[in-house]
């Protein structure tokens, strides 16, 4: 079960451009690798993380197996208005996550 | 030998028993966290709540706190209540003393007595998902708290025991603890500089594992290296060890989670 | 289907086609400079690629390549007639070369993203800006990658 870890600054100015950070739990197993019996473990990544603000994306990272593991993003986006920043990742057999985070723009 | 010559080894042999000082031992004021040798990127994931891959760990533990769980079920919360309060100081103190069993345990072995004492639960398998972030959790309670062993008489043989484990040689590089981390630390082997191997982020997130591990993961590994054969997890040999190595970094505040190259 | 998979699903065949019936897993132990040119070419087909406006900061030393620090940015005023589309990042010596790509638009405020990734060896990876009028600008850091002085599996 994928856990997430979102910093979203909780209140900003209106056209004020605002950090995020992002943290997700995956192995980000990259398919090269092979068990100590010599078979290959075979790929398991993240394939997709998208951010929406108030439902229209704003940032969208396609990720390959040079991302590290529990992959990390820091981003910028402008605070347009109060509402919600949705995040969702997908990957490989079917992973799927998500996180939001509230912010209030004045 | 002359008379003057059994003074001198007489008054050397006096020093070094009635000082503080165990031969090659750090002066307590030189003492620096394996976080001070590690370079500044690698520095500022640790510092960041945000950024620490450790802090995953920690919330899953969060989660596992608050999860009733065992034939009699219960959370860890139902007996300790908030964490924050009742787990503080609890890693800052362990390997501690326990006196059913007779033997000092880590914080791991604590943690699964009480789930089969306590929560009637199978205990969870050391290096597992589940025990490194209860673990974590735990630990991170005590962090910026100094590490606080005590030791009294039933401790002792314990302590010496690891003590002695620390200053012999083994394995095949026929290399102790002490040769590395007392003597040659700051120095480069192999493109890393050795530190001086105080365990304050424990359990930590080593970029070399990409995830949690525990200090047995570690000493495991270190054995590995010097070609020894490394003992089992939970072994008493292993828990001296963390004993001594917790003793010997008393008063340095816990780190939890750390980040480690 | 991408390069890997094709060559996978041929290479298969043509063992099946032998009577042998064992499936190979052919992973090269590393991709080649080329290889990064021509991952380079998928995304920016025959338009001509100039050195700048990308800033792209890496540690020159890494403890450990499993986890590198990395930010890459674009000076760009990100309006709707002047902005960021995108930023990829290549490496010319880890098995595959592609390893992230950011899509940005004008709400993005700044074209500038940190992220974690992974070096197989001492190399140097490439950043190449996408501009919303179509030009693309590249710039390329070196990093010397440190293995662990003592390894895990016996």
């Amino acid at each position: 079960m994928a856990n997430a870890l979102v910093n979203v600054p909780p209140r900003a100015r209106r056209g004020e451009v605002i950090e995020v950070k992002t943290l997700i739990s995956h192995p980000m197993e990259t398919g090269y690798r092979r068990s100590q019996l010599g078979t290959p473990i075979p790929r398991d990544i993240v394939r997709l993380f998208v951010c929406t603000y108030n439902g229209t994306e704003v940032f969208r990272a396609e990720l390959h197996p040079a991302i590290a593991a529990n992959p990390f993003f820091v981003f910028s986006t402008v605070a347009t208005e109060s509402g919600t920043l949705a995040f969702q990742w997908t990957g490989d057999n079917g992973f799927s996550a998500t996180e939001s985070a509230a912010i209030t723009v004045d | 030998m002359s008379g003057s010559f059994v003074r001198l080894l007489a008054a050397t042999a006096l020093t070094l028993l009635a000082g503080t000082a165990f031969p090659g031992e750090i002066p307590q004021a030189e003492r620096r966290s394996g976080y001070d040798f590690m370079s500044r990127e690698t520095r500022a994931m640790q510092d960041d709540d945000a950024t620490n891959p450790g802090m995953l760990g920690v919330l899953e533990g969060g989660t596992s706190w608050a999860r009733k769980t065992g034939a009699a079920g219960r959370a860890c919360a139902d007996c300790h209540g908030d964490a924050r309060a009742s787990m503080k100081g609890v890693a800052a103190r362990h390997p501690a003393f326990d006196a059913t069993l007779k033997r000092p345990v880590n914080l791991e072995q604590r943690i699964n007595l009480c789930r089969t004492e306590r929560q009637q639960a199978p205990a969870l398998a050391y290096e597992s998902r589940e025990l490194l972030a209860l673990t974590a959790f735990v630990a991170r309670q005590s962090r910026g708290l100094p590490i606080d062993i005590a030791v009294d008489g039933r401790v002792q043989p314990f302590l010496d025991n690891g003590r002695a484990a620390f200053y012999r040689r083994q394995g095949q590089l026929n290399l102790a603890c002490s040769q590395c981390h007392d003597d040659n630390w700051g120095k480069r082997l192999a493109g890393n500089t050795i530190p001086q191997a105080h365990p304050t982020g424990y359990p930590v997130y080593r970029l070399e594992w990409q995830s949690l591990g525990s200090l047995q993961r570690r000493l495991r590994n270190c054995l590995i290296g010097i070609r020894a054969e490394p003992y089992e997890y939970g072994a008493p040999e292993l828990v001296e060890l963390e004993l001594f190595l917790m003793w010997r970094a008393r008063g340095m505040a816990i780190e939890t989670p750390g980040v480690r190259p | 289907m991408d390069r890997e998979t094709t060559r996978r699903t041929f290479l298969q065949a043509a063992v099946a086609g032998l009577g042998l019936g064992a499936v190979i897993t052919v992973a090269p132990a590393h991709a080649t400079p080329e290889a990064m040119q021509d991952a380079i070419r998928k995304v920016v087909g025959s338009a001509r690629v100039s050195k700048g406006r990308v800033k792209l900061e890496l540690p020159p030393l890494s403890e450990n390549g499993n986890t590198v620090p990395l930010t890459v940015s674009v000076e760009s005023p990100m309006t709707p007639a002047d902005h960021v589309r995108a930023i990829h990042v290549f490496t010319e010596l880890n098995p595959q070369p592609d390893v992230v790509s950011f899509r940005f638009g004008p709400r993005a405020g700044l074209a500038r993203v940190s992220t974690r990734i992974r070096l197989a060896n001492t190399q140097t990876v490439t950043a190449i800006g996408e501009l919303s009028d179509g030009s693309f600008w590249s710039a390329s850091a070196a990093v010397v990658v440190t293995l662990a002085a003592c390894l895990e599996d016996a």
